[in-house]
């Protein structure tokens, strides 16, 4: 085990020493609690959720029924709001957060820098719950008021993508989660995308600007094709986010049990839906519909930021948790 | 032809240039407007009251109280877990397991669980203590926070170890210190700046955190001290007075988001003014 450095003569061999061997089982100890706390994750999860799969089948994941008083249970609608939520958020958060690496390594002065990324990675230390209480009472009523109605005016005639956009104004549904969520992800993407873009090796992006290349030119042709995977990377780990993020979610997702095309109606997603239902879930069979799908949630982030990690592999410290 | 070229050229930049520049004001604008929504609505109900009375019913005056007690009782147990669990882990991963194939599993699972939906955490808690115990307690809180303080920890505990130069290690080592005593008067020691930030980052992380506590320490409206039964926390009191249609219970729950936006963001202030210290030796 211990691989470096020699041991020093005086040191007495392992296994006389008590004490030396309870510190060796300590810290060992905990890193093998960190690997089963993963499986103990998943192991519970999908105890709980057996029920459910158990009963509907493959049913549980296609089915849009939600019949508490019935009981009987299909995933279909908040998982649909899960996938669509978080795929609005990553429309807003990827070229914004990028946008704003790009602002922040090539084109603001200097002197600039430093406090502007600060400010812009304060927005991931707010907690999800603030968000979602100025999501509910500040942005839906601004929505309802002021941009649905546009929305459902100008985009909702349209054909095909205009179904997206035909709904009651009411300012809570799909679309106010996926900005919300935007907002949150944004700052987590800027700034890994920030580290990322600074492994560039200067001697690449000088040469390319002593070429006579411009700022987005340097940015298109040599630091995005150098930086590609880790760029990628970091747009799954903001999508890692915004699958599991709850509160900001279920403040304004609406919790109807609805499948429809339109965003501007109320939805649900798996983590809403267990947020608003799990405490006061009625019998077995509804606690283990609610839990079976956080196994998914859970098999799907699992994939996703294992991903991400191995694409950010050239990283060893994303700045994800670093002020 | 070779200047209208040129001109294209520029024009893409402008204009990139300008989008990213439209990107950065919209984050700084969300920020403003969040924390100044934040702010101006907090402010109309912090008093005196905030901190001494109860959670009241609707429509009646009241404050935070019990809220505020049982968040830091929770955080604080959630500490007292998670905290040397975590440097004993960052410990094994940065010295004795630093190229051991167990620390790079350890590691990459770390990262996971950094960034796993803490809802799921929360559900893994109930299912371990609330549902064998057949009730949800301050305990079963304060462990769904221990579990999200860990890789928080873990992470910043690693990586300041790995920052101390290997000649510290070796000066130890040939004095014959056993290497208990290494990582305790020496490592530590050295890397104590950067654990703290650890310790002071997972704080701003689990103060806030509300899904996990849902359906492990649920709420309670009434005093009480003991982490035994269901524990009234700030997250979740915001989480049900602003979704309710209360006019008072809306300015209660704005009240206890401005504290608690005021202590993330003051500890994330610490963080970044310890990390300078740090840096400037």
């Amino acid at each position: 085990m211990a691989m470096r450095p020699p041991p020093a003569p005086r040191v007495p061999p392992p296994g006389v020493d008590v004490a030396e061997r309870l510190y060796e089982l300590l810290t060992a100890g905990g890193a093998w609690l960190v690997l089963l706390l993963l499986l103990g994750i998943g192991a519970a999860l999908a105890s709980g959720g057996w029920l459910a799969f158990q009963t509907f089948g493959w049913n549980f994941v296609i089915s849009r029924e939600w019949d508490v008083t019935g009981g009987r249970f299909g995933a279909l609608v908040p998982i649909y709001g899960t996938l669509v939520s978080s795929l609005l958020a990553m429309v807003i958060a990827v070229p914004v957060g990028l946008g704003i690496a790009f602002f922040l390594t090539d084109v603001a002065p200097r002197w600039m820098r430093g406090p502007l990324a600060a400010a812009v990675e304060l927005l991931a230390a707010i907690p999800s719950i603030i968000y979602g209480m100025w999501g509910l009472l500040v942005l839906a009523p601004f929505l309802a008021n002021h941009v649905e109605p546009w929305l459902n005016a100008h985009l909702g005639p349209w054909p095909v993508i205009g179904a997206l956009f035909r709904g009651p104004p009411i300012g809570i549904g799909l679309l106010t989660a996926g900005i919300v969520l935007g907002i949150m992800v944004t700052p987590f993407i800027s700034a890994v995308a920030r580290e990322v873009f600074a492994t560039v090796p200067p001697a690449l992006r000088e040469s390319a600007f002593a070429l006579g290349a411009t700022r987005w030119e340097v940015l298109r042709r040599v630091t995005l094709p150098h930086t590609r995977s880790a760029v990628i990377g970091a747009m799954f780990l903001g999508l890692g986010r915004a699958l599991g993020e709850t509160m900001a979610v279920t403040f304004v997702i609406g919790n109807a049990h609805d499948l429809a095309a339109s965003l501007l109606r109320p939805g649900n997603s798996i983590a809403a839906i267990i947020a608003n239902e799990f405490a006061e879930a009625d019998g077995a069979l509804h606690q283990s519909a609610l839990v079976a799908p956080a196994l998914l949630l859970f098999a799907i982030t699992f994939i996703i930021l294992a991903l991400a990690r191995l694409l950010l592999h050239r990283l060893n410290r994303p700045a994800e948790r670093k002020p | 032809m070779r200047s209208r070229v040129l001109l294209g050229r520029r024009l893409a930049n402008a204009v990139a240039i300008a989008l990213a520049g439209a990107a950065t004001l919209s984050g700084l604008f969300f920020l403003g407007w969040i924390l100044w929504t934040t702010m101006s609505r907090g402010m109309a109900a912090i008093g005196p009251a905030l901190f001494t009375r109860m959670t009241p019913p609707p429509g009646q005056e009241g404050g935070l109280l019990n809220a505020f007690y049982g968040s830091a009782a929770m955080v604080m147990l959630a500490l007292a877990i998670g905290v040397p669990l975590g440097i004993a882990t960052a410990t094994y991963l940065a010295e004795q397991g630093r190229h051991s194939r167990l620390a790079a599993v350890v590691r990459f699972v770390n990262d996971i669980l950094l960034s796993a939906p803490s809802i799921l955490i929360g559900l893994f808690v109930h299912e371990l203590v609330v549902r064998p115990m057949g009730r949800f307690s301050g305990f079963a809180g304060a462990l769904a926070l221990a579990i999200i303080l860990l890789p928080v920890v873990i992470r910043t505990s690693d990586e300041a170890l790995r920052l101390v130069p290997d000649s510290m290690r070796e000066a130890a080592f040939a004095l014959g210190l056993p290497r208990r005593l290494v990582t305790l008067r020496v490592l530590w020691r050295s890397a104590l700046n950067g654990m703290v930030t650890g310790v002071l980052l997972g704080l701003a992380r689990i103060a806030g955190e509300t899904a996990p506590l849902l359906f492990t320490a649920l709420n309670n409206q009434f005093w009480s001290t003991g982490l035994g039964g269901p524990l009234a926390n700030v997250p979740v009191v915001i989480f049900q007075y602003a979704m309710s249609p209360y006019a008072s219970w809306h300015a209660l729950a704005w009240a206890g988001a401005l504290v608690l936006t005021l202590f993330v963001l003051a500890l994330n202030l610490l963080v970044r003014l310890l990390v300078r210290k740090g840096a400037g030796k």
